[in-house]
């Protein structure tokens, strides 16, 4: 609170005046600094309607440090002159007997407030030699606000516990809140991004009618990972540049070994209606143990499993973690996670793909798709999906999809009138799209932004 | 994906219609291919070695198509035309037809019982009356690149030679000689080199270098002659120079070497499919005879194709919608069969269902009315997920933030920055790893938050961190050896160790898991000696009478190792034995 005195005086001041006051002048006939005056206006202002003020500015020229000195000790050329001995040098004798300070005499002028009294020239002379400059003064002029009073009732901050006890809040006044401030961040913990993006993915997948698969096995053999999958062995994929091969444990010990044989029989020689690929399957290859590449690996298990009971129709979801030994950028790290879905019935048809696809972006928020033909080993047909983004203007691929071939399906010993339909993306991708992080790196693993975290909203996909 | 560079107004003209870019890329679309970039020669050198070298470069615009990995059909212009058109219904699919010569006698290939050492595998077939231009040469010499890169898999598993057959004479030899005893002029040299000298000399080849890994340890490389002793080729490395094909060149003699038979034959056929295009009896190919070192013949090339048949409904439809795939068909007329014929061009076709998407294709995947399927079932979340995403919600709550960290590291930060030795930690090893980063799979979650924490250290204190998720570790029990762990692990940063807010969240823990502190069926602490803890600051957490974890102030070592400055404490857990 600024000075009580100088609140009150204002007051009377502008009780007396016609018309209102200006704060300048009530500095100087007061003898206070203006920001005391200023001070008192701004107080006033936070107990309600008792003044306005309005704000106002004007040009004012002051004196700099240098004029400042001129001004109380006189210019140079005048000192000079002064200290000259009466008695004094030969050459004085020369010069002229007195001096009138006339650069003196104006930066008092100006000292006094009344620089309107320089000439234009004067006062530019002055500037040029940095004895002046002009400054820009505000001040308010102030009038009597709709509830003016010269008393000033203090207000409350806060009702206290007392004032309700006792009732008297009801006489107080009360500081108005700024309503314009922030108010105090809530002590509280927050949630991963990815993490918030991955419970709704999961959220969907159940309300779907999907049942997750266990996931939590990374590694895994190149036998589950590739060959189960109908995937060759000599496929780019399963190149040291592309999957990360385990040292220890280098292979895997175990298989159904009837189950490894007929593998190895489509691969090699063909069967179940297939021509195979005709090469040399080796054992070697599909015992090597990998980071896994997707988690179709787990859909291959569980696709087996499924088949060594009576079948029944199913349908499974997996978000987790999948690795690949590719090159880093932006957008790529060596692990990512991907959701993948699975349904496995008699008598599944492409259009049962195509409608599920529809029914599972669209409670992503995502309606217009269109599917594209490309080749996987391990599905016939094969679709990418592609939805239309509305901002970039152009159809981008948000997903792959697919009917597993037979030669996939039936060594496992699944009956053959049941088809498994399948599609999977990445979690990263659509959570980078949602929160609008453009690399990776802030968003997956220890260089993130920690603020980011902590600012981040929920995830509401449907919008 | 491979990617074909075709020059764009090549294309149209082949195409007898100009397409804006977007109708390109639709059509595109719609086949399985992708208009990935437009592009010129000019633009591309520039952008791969400066501006100034490219100064000289042509304009024409190049298109660059990605083509789905298993259709070597459409890897040069000739095939993405043909494939195109027949789809759009401007052309009739070839049949592809192998020939007898004129004067009788076929071309013949001698395999020697030596190349079983290295490469035992030969086919070879005949272009007859071929005729080239500039272009059509260009683009014969591009598709040998792109099927070496793709299905040869550089070169290892097949290797493709072409030859002037009017510069040699046959019957040809297949055979394998010690490096030294093999001597000729290679492609675009002057002069005569042994195969050492070669193998020496293409050490520095930014192309051939590549490719010299693949018999460069054997004792014996493959080598082509013919009946004057002329060396063909010294397959997978060089051809020679004596039979290189030129703009003249009338007769082909193509030759594939290989250790994969069947990838051979896809190999020669795609070849001679393709260019037979340009004979002067258009699609026949001159067959070869190849006699094996057991005396058996074989007569190449095979031309594969199936008759496979399959049912279907609306066999007419169908039919017609699979010769627009260069498939011709026809209804059988018995029952909902229909006979298709899959061209040797189309290898990628091994089953029924192969058929039967090319036929969705050529319907359009965008013209499938949309079902449902109605399979019904109870969804089951996975116990061990359910019970983390309960947890995480309540962590979050207790007031301590996320982390998601990454479980590949470095053995550094599994081991030696928490004051362990590698080989106590039963991490797993990745045989191949790029960088550091991704020597093993993390085997705790400790080191992924104090990383986190040391990049963010410009962040207001405490730092509450909280992450769930699994670890690796070797298992002799699991089928691959290793199996995952799911963890808790928390840390707290700031200006004190506050190992009692540490604790505190361990009670709360507890508490929403509903084991109760006590010694017996319940949970308690009790000090354990740790490396990575600061001495008499550690405690090991028992659940129902079983270890599950430990908790305590980090050692000083520990927090600087991590590039930290503050005191740091920290709790990691299993939480499988909660499920």
């Amino acid at each position: 609170m600024a000075d009580a005195g100088v609140a009150e005086t204002l007051l009377r001041r502008i009780e007396k005046a016609d018309g209102g006051v200006d704060s300048l002048e009530v500095a100087s006939s007061l003898g206070v600094d203006h920001q005391v005056v200023v001070g008192a206006v701004k107080s006033l202002q936070a107990l309600g309607d008792l003044i306005s003020a309005e704000q106002r500015s004007s040009k004012r020229w002051e004196l700099s440090e240098e004029g400042t000195e001129i001004a109380e000790q006189g210019s140079h050329e005048a000192r000079v002159f002064g200290s000259i001995p009466l008695d004094g040098l030969a050459q004085s004798e020369l010069m002229v007997d007195s001096i009138q300070d006339q650069v003196r005499e104006k930066l008092v002028l100006v000292q006094k407030g009344s620089s309107s009294q320089l000439e234009e020239k004067d006062r530019n002379e002055l500037k040029k030699r940095k004895l002046l400059s002009e400054v820009t003064v505000k001040s308010y002029w102030i009038t009597k606000g709709s509830s003016f009073s010269t008393t000033i009732t203090k207000q409350e901050t806060e009702l206290t516990p007392d004032m309700i006890a006792n009732g008297s809040w009801k006489e107080k006044k009360f500081k108005p809140y700024n309503f314009e401030a922030m108010g105090v961040a809530p002590d509280c913990g927050h949630l991963h991004p990815l993490m918030k993006v991955r419970t709704q993915f999961r959220q969907i997948f159940l309300e779907m009618g999907f049942t997750e698969m266990p996931t939590n096995n990374f590694i895994e053999s190149s036998f589950w990972n590739f060959d189960s999958l109908f995937q060759p062995q000599q496929h780019p994929a399963r190149d040291a540049h592309d999957t990360f091969f385990l040292s220890d444990p280098a292979l895997a010990h175990e298989f159904p070994q009837d189950y490894l044989e007929r593998v190895k029989k489509v691969h090699s020689e063909g069967g179940f209606g297939s021509q195979g690929y005709k090469y040399d399957w080796k054992i070697e290859e599909a015992q090597k143990n990998i980071l896994r590449t997707h988690t179709t690996a787990v859909s291959a298990r569980m696709l087996y499993k499924l088949a060594q009971q009576k079948f029944t129709p199913v349908k499974y979801f997996s978000i987790d973690r999948v690795f690949r030994n590719e090159t880093l950028d932006a957008t790529h790290l060596a692990e990512f996670h991907q959701i993948e879905g699975v349904v496995a019935d008699y008598g599944l048809t492409l259009g049962d793909l195509i409608g599920i696809l529809h029914q599972f972006f669209t409670k992503l928020g995502i309606t217009k798709l269109r599917f594209k033909p490309a080749y996987n080993p391990y599905t016939e047909p094969s679709m990418e999906v592609f939805s239309y983004h509305e901002g970039l203007q152009k159809w981008v691929e948000v997903g792959n999809s697919g009917v597993f071939r037979p030669e996939m399906l039936l060594p496992m010993g699944l009956p053959e009138d049941v088809s498994v339909i399948a599609w999977g993306l990445s979690l990263e991708r659509p959570t980078m799209i949602k929160y609008g992080i453009n690399n990776i790196r802030e968003l997956v693993g220890h260089k993130v932004n920690l603020q980011m975290v902590y600012d981040s909203p929920m995830c509401r996909l449907e919008s | 994906m491979p990617t074909v560079g075709v020059k764009r107004d090549l294309l149209f003209k082949a195409l007898g219609k100009t397409y804006t870019d977007e109708e390109f890329d639709e059509l595109c679309f719609e086949f399985g291919l992708e208009l990935d970039e437009i592009t010129s020669e000019r633009e591309i050198i520039s952008r791969e070695q400066g501006d100034s070298k490219a100064s000289g470069a042509s304009d024409v615009i190049l298109y660059k198509i990605d083509v789905p990995a298993n259709r070597y059909d459409l890897l040069c212009l000739e095939g993405l035309v043909r494939g195109l058109q027949v789809f759009k219904n401007k052309l009739e699919a070839p049949r592809y037809r192998r020939v007898s010569p004129v004067s009788g006698e076929p071309q013949k290939l001698f395999i020697t019982k030596e190349t079983a050492a290295v490469r035992p595998h030969a086919v070879a077939a005949v272009l007859r009356n071929i005729t080239f231009t500039q272009e059509r040469y260009d683009s014969f010499i591009e598709l040998q690149d792109k099927l070496h890169q793709n299905i040869c898999r550089k070169r290892s598993l097949v290797a493709i030679g072409t030859h002037d057959l009017d510069t040699i004479s046959g019957p040809f030899t297949y055979t394998a000689k010690p490096p030294g005893d093999i001597s000729f002029k290679p492609l675009n040299q002057t002069k005569e080199y042994t195969a050492t000298q070669l193998m020496s000399l293409y050490k520095t080849d930014s192309h051939l270098k590549h490719y010299l890994h693949i018999i460069e340890d054997k004792p014996v490389y493959p080598i082509i002659y013919d009946s004057n002793g002329v060396v063909l080729s010294m397959p997978p490395i060089i051809n020679g120079d004596h039979s290189k094909i030129t703009l003249k060149t009338k007769n082909v003699f193509v030759e594939c070497t290989a250790t994969d038979l069947t990838k051979a034959k896809i190999v020669l056929d795609m070849m001679v499919t393709m260019f037979s295009e340009y004979c002067s009896q258009p699609f026949t190919v001159e067959e070869a005879e190849v006699v094996y070192p057991d005396g058996k013949t074989c007569k190449y090339p095979v031309l594969y194709s199936l008759q496979p048949s399959c049912a279907v409904e609306s066999t007419e439809k169908i039919a017609q919608l699979l010769t627009k795939m260069c498939l011709r068909s026809q209804a059988t007329g018995v029952g909902d069969e229909i006979e298709v014929e899959i061209p040797p061009t189309r290898s990628d076709v091994i089953h029924a269902c192969d058929i039967m998407e090319d036929a969705a294709m050529a319907y359009g995947f965008n013209n499938v009315p949309h079902t449902t399927p109605r399979t019904y079932t109870v969804a089951n979340q996975f116990p061990l997920n359910k019970l983390t995403e309960l947890l995480r919600q309540d962590l979050a709550a207790a007031g301590f933030t996320e982390a998601l960290n990454f479980a590949l590291c470095s053995e550094e930060d599994v081991a030696d920055k928490l004051g362990k030795k590698i080989s106590e930690t039963r991490a797993v090893h990745i045989s191949n790893p790029k960088t550091a980063e991704f020597q093993v799979a993390r085997t705790t979650l400790l080191p992924g938050l104090l990383k986190t924490i040391a990049s963010n250290r410009k962040m207001p204190l405490p730092l509450k961190l909280f992450e769930i998720s699994d670890v690796v570790l070797k298992d002799e029990t699991k089928d691959v050896g290793a199996r995952n762990s799911r963890r808790f692990c928390a840390v707290y940063y700031n200006k004190s160790p506050g190992f009692e807010v540490i604790h505190g969240l361990l009670d709360r823990t507890m508490e929403l898991l509903e084991v109760k502190s006590a010694r017996v069926d319940g949970y308690h602490i009790q000090a354990a000696e740790d490396s990575t803890f600061f001495p008499g600051r550690c405690a090991e957490i028992f659940a129902r009478g079983k270890s599950v974890g430990r908790l305590g102030v980090l050692h000083p070592d520990v927090i600087n190792r991590f590039e930290l400055t503050m005191p740091c404490s920290a709790l990691e857990m299993d939480i499988e034995p909660f499920l």
